[in-house]
């Protein structure tokens, strides 16, 4: 019963979107034929292509429907919406090895600049930009959106709110993407750092996020429990205060409705600030609530564990929600900014040390009487790896906004091996662990092909990381001391050439850290990839593993 | 709610009664650490609020005891920098570039300051160790285009090569080629000559036709023998020290097409006394005249 009306309830959503998509398509064919540029004509035919592949895709599935219409009841009596999950695994997976790749070329191009190959297309200028959005938004953001999308219906008993809206979610999100990747090759920026897609895309992103929101929400509002689930706190701040920032940072004028370019509704100094209200609170609330919702799903179903404490999860998401958002200004140490904003960017990143480490306890506790299980199972000692390494990182962010630490640092290569400590150890393993989790139960299979395979990508990725961060603290704070380094008599002691050839060994690390990080990735796609097909590596169990039901036959509820 | 309250096997603490999905939480208080540490991290942010500027007000902002301001701070730390090497610096401005180098404290302190401005201005063209570059010259070899005293090599620091001051040092060698006014022949003729006088490999017959262009169109600036004059700017071409190359090839290409390298001037970009010291470390070198 339930089932036939949600599928009702999607055709008739089907309806108004194939007409909006009807009228996008013709839309975008007109801007094409209007576009000032050929990249701008080339992002329209994108839009075109979306829209009309849209249309086809509808109309296909209402002749589908006509035939069977009911949708299939799963686990816990609820027609969970799971194809969209199940894509956005695949999404995850593919985008991931594609930035980490991205990533690589990037560090080897520092190293080796010859590897620009003097090609506008291929210029490191470019490409970074392309490598922090695939990983960020490309693999950060379908990753978060597959999450919330398994994790909200599992924990409010619910199907996905909106009818086909998931899936315009998704594929919206997916043409994101390429618009903005495209978009960086070819030469299209607003030149603000996390925020360079251009003034169509952010609208584009707009549409597709308020969607987002409104899917998450109405499946709050349909749960079938009394109350909400911590990790949906998490992701729903996620969402919404990343739809604010978006929105306020990108505000902008552009030259022409057929032109790419706009210019910022801010200048000087208040952009700076905005600009890092905004890049500060995406590690916040994108890198941080966004992970932490994982954190607070798949850490106590694969330990099987209770939740350590809910009173210190009630009070560490509402510190952290209420701190996260006025530390913006420590990005902006000893600049233009005034100096009462920079005391407050510092204090309240000190304040912000313990609400971040109270998702640390609430992971690293939920283990207790778990804690053998590290031993036998690889994807949860990723999990709690990847907490150790979201405890260090937000100690060292507070550190680092100190005036007088972030004065030697600032600028330099800590950061870089900061910002990795977090993407790689936490952000990168939670979401490994995540998708280890996930696959099996979405494909319904017994386990994962191979756990085996999944200890290597463990230690292989915990190398990599390694060799990144440390390599990049010894290079930047050695880059430090150099750049301010005085002779006896008040002399500059270096040249900057001289600080950038010192950097050079640092930076042949870095990129064979990031070399092994890719590899252990490839790993995961491979072991992922033959646990979609269903294959079992016939292979010893772990020391002491005993034998029991899978967990991913437990979860998918059969 | 609390219907569902249950003690935990392993820990023996009680749950709150939610589940979701098969998770439930335990009802553990906040660990002391982390709620004494949370609230000194806070008390200690109140007082750098009191102390320094912090809450912005109306039309202004609290200001703290203590009355901090970076910019200030610099202003100062600068002021500090610059007394601390006034008592050098005050007469290196007044000083004559000769009076500098008889005076050893005076000249060991220019040597420095010459070293330290010349890392941060000069090594991206001339090199970290002045070595030069093709297109650039290596400032530690006796070889100079307009002069290698500290007075000419001051002079070139302050007003450049072909900049855009209205003192700069300025010289034009004419594209023989490219200008039609020497044939292909005769070019090759003279190459074979720059070639021979530089003591390299070559043609005598064709060299000794081009000691006859030579002595028309080259001498006049670069001297009978091809010693270069310094008051025109005419490298000397007479010796191993090359500035774009002394190939036959990239002789041949200097010839046709002419060079035409450019150095900034910095009189309103440094300070006198830092072009001093620079002139004084440039003439430090080895080369200097």
């Amino acid at each position: 019963m339930n089932s036939t009306l949600t599928a009702n309830r999607d055709s008739g959503g089907a309806w108004i979107m194939g007409v909006l998509f009807a009228l996008g398509s013709i839309v975008s064919l007109l801007w094409m034929a209007k576009a000032a540029s050929p990249e701008l004509a080339f992002h329209a035919f994108l839009f075109f292509a979306f829209f009309t592949l849209g249309c086809f895709v509808l109309v296909k599935r209402h002749y589908d429907m006509a035939e069977s219409p009911a949708v299939p009841v799963t686990g816990d009596d609820v027609g969970y919406m799971d194809g969209v999950i199940r894509a956005g695994a695949i999404a995850s997976t593919f985008w991931g090895v594609v930035g980490f790749i991205v990533g690589l070329v990037i560090a080897l191009q520092l190293a080796f600049p010859v590897l620009n190959f003097d090609l506008p297309w291929t210029n490191f200028g470019r490409l970074r930009p392309l490598h922090t959005s695939a990983v960020i938004f490309a693999f950060g953001g379908n990753v978060l959106i597959m999450t919330s999308f398994h994790v909200v219906q599992r924990t409010c008993k619910a199907r996905l709110a909106g009818g086909l809206a998931p899936w315009f979610v998704f594929w919206g999100y997916q043409l994101f993407i390429v618009l903005a990747a495209t978009g960086y090759v070819l030469g299209i920026t607003q030149s603000k750092e996390y925020a360079e897609p251009e003034w169509y895309v952010d609208l584009w992103l707009t549409i597709v996020w308020v969607a987002y929101l409104l899917v998450f929400l109405g499946t709050l509002w349909k749960r079938r429990e009394p109350h909400i689930y911590v990790a949906n706190w998490f992701y729903l701040a996620f969402i919404i205060t990343i739809a604010m920032l978006h929105i306020v940072n990108n505000l902008s004028l552009p030259v022409s409705l057929t032109g790419a370019k706009s210019y910022s509704a801010f200048s000087g100094v208040q952009d700076a600030l905005t600009q890092w209200w905004y890049g500060h609170n995406a590690v916040g609330f994108f890198l941080t609530a966004g992970f932490l919702a994982i954190m607070y799903y798949y850490i106590p179903k694969r330990a099987e564990r209770p939740v350590y404490s809910y009173r210190l999860s009630i009070i560490h998401f509402w510190s952290l929600i209420f701190l996260y958002i006025w530390a913006g200004p420590h990005h902006l140490h000893y600049t233009a900014l005034p100096d009462w904003a920079q005391t407050l960017g510092m204090t309240f990143s000190i304040m912000l040390w313990m609400p971040s480490w109270g998702g640390m306890i609430n992971g690293l506790m939920t283990l207790s009487g778990a804690w053998d299980k590290l031993r036998t199972d690889p994807v949860l000692r990723m999990l709690v790896t990847s907490v150790a390494f979201y405890g260090m990182s937000t100690f060292e962010g507070p550190v680092m906004s100190i005036k007088a630490v972030n004065g030697l640092s600032h600028y330099t290569d800590w950061t870089i091996g900061h910002v990795h400590s977090g993407a790689l150890g936490w952000v990168g393993m939670v979401s490994f662990g995540a998708l280890y989790c996930v696959v099996p139960i979405m494909w319904n299979r017994e386990r994962l092909y191979s756990l085996r395979l999944v200890g290597w990508h463990f230690w292989i990725s915990t190398i990599g990381i390694v060799l990144y961060i440390t390599s990049m603290w010894v290079s930047g704070i050695l880059q430090g001391l150099m750049w301010r380094a005085y002779d006896s008599l008040g002399f500059l002691e270096y040249s900057f050439v001289e600080t950038v050839e010192a950097m050079h060994p640092f930076y042949v690390i870095r990129a064979l850290g990031g070399a092994v990080f890719v590899a252990g990735s490839l790993v995961m796609a491979y072991n992922l990839y033959r646990t979609m097909r269903g294959d079992l590596r016939d292979e010893a169990p772990f020391v002491g593993a005993p034998v029991r039901a899978p967990q991913a036959a437990v979860a998918a509820g059969e | 709610m609390a219907h569902n309250v249950e003690k935990d096997d392993v820990t023996g603490i009680e749950t709150t009664g939610h589940e979701w999905d098969g998770i439930k939480e335990l009802n553990n208080p906040l660990p002391r650490w982390w709620l004494w540490t949370f609230y000194a991290c806070i008390i200690w942010a109140v007082g750098y609020w009191v102390v320094y500027p912090t809450w912005p007000l109306i039309s202004s902002h609290t200001k703290g005891m203590i009355g901090y301001s970076s910019r200030q701070d610099v202003v100062d730390k600068i002021a500090e920098a610059k007394a601390a090497q006034a008592q050098y610096l005050d007469r290196i401005e007044v000083a004559s570039l000769a009076d500098i180098r008889a005076d050893t404290e005076l000249l060991n302190f220019s040597l420095a300051g010459g070293k330290s401005a010349f890392a941060v201005n000069c090594s991206q063209c001339h090199g970290q160790g002045a070595q030069g570059f093709v297109g650039y010259p290596n400032l530690n070899d006796d070889d100079w285009i307009w002069g290698g005293t500290p007075e000419e090599i001051s002079a070139t620091i302050h007003y450049g090569i072909r900049s855009a001051h209205d003192d700069t040092r300025y010289s034009v060698m004419p594209a023989f080629g490219k200008d039609g006014l020497l044939e292909r022949q005769q070019i090759n003729q003279v190459v074979e000559y720059v070639l021979k006088i530089s003591g390299q490999e070559h043609d005598e017959a064709t060299a000794s036709e081009g000691q006859t262009v030579f002595a028309e169109q080259c001498s006049s600036c670069h001297g009978d023998t091809g010693q270069g004059l310094h008051d025109l700017g005419a490298p000397r071409l007479s010796d191993a020290i090359w500035l774009y190359g002394g190939d036959r090839q990239a002789l041949r290409e200097t010839v046709t097409n002419a060079r035409f390298g450019v150095m900034p001037d910095w009189t309103n970009r440094l300070d006198e006394a830092t072009i001093k010291q620079l002139a004084i470390y440039v003439h430090s070198l080895g080369g200097g005249e």
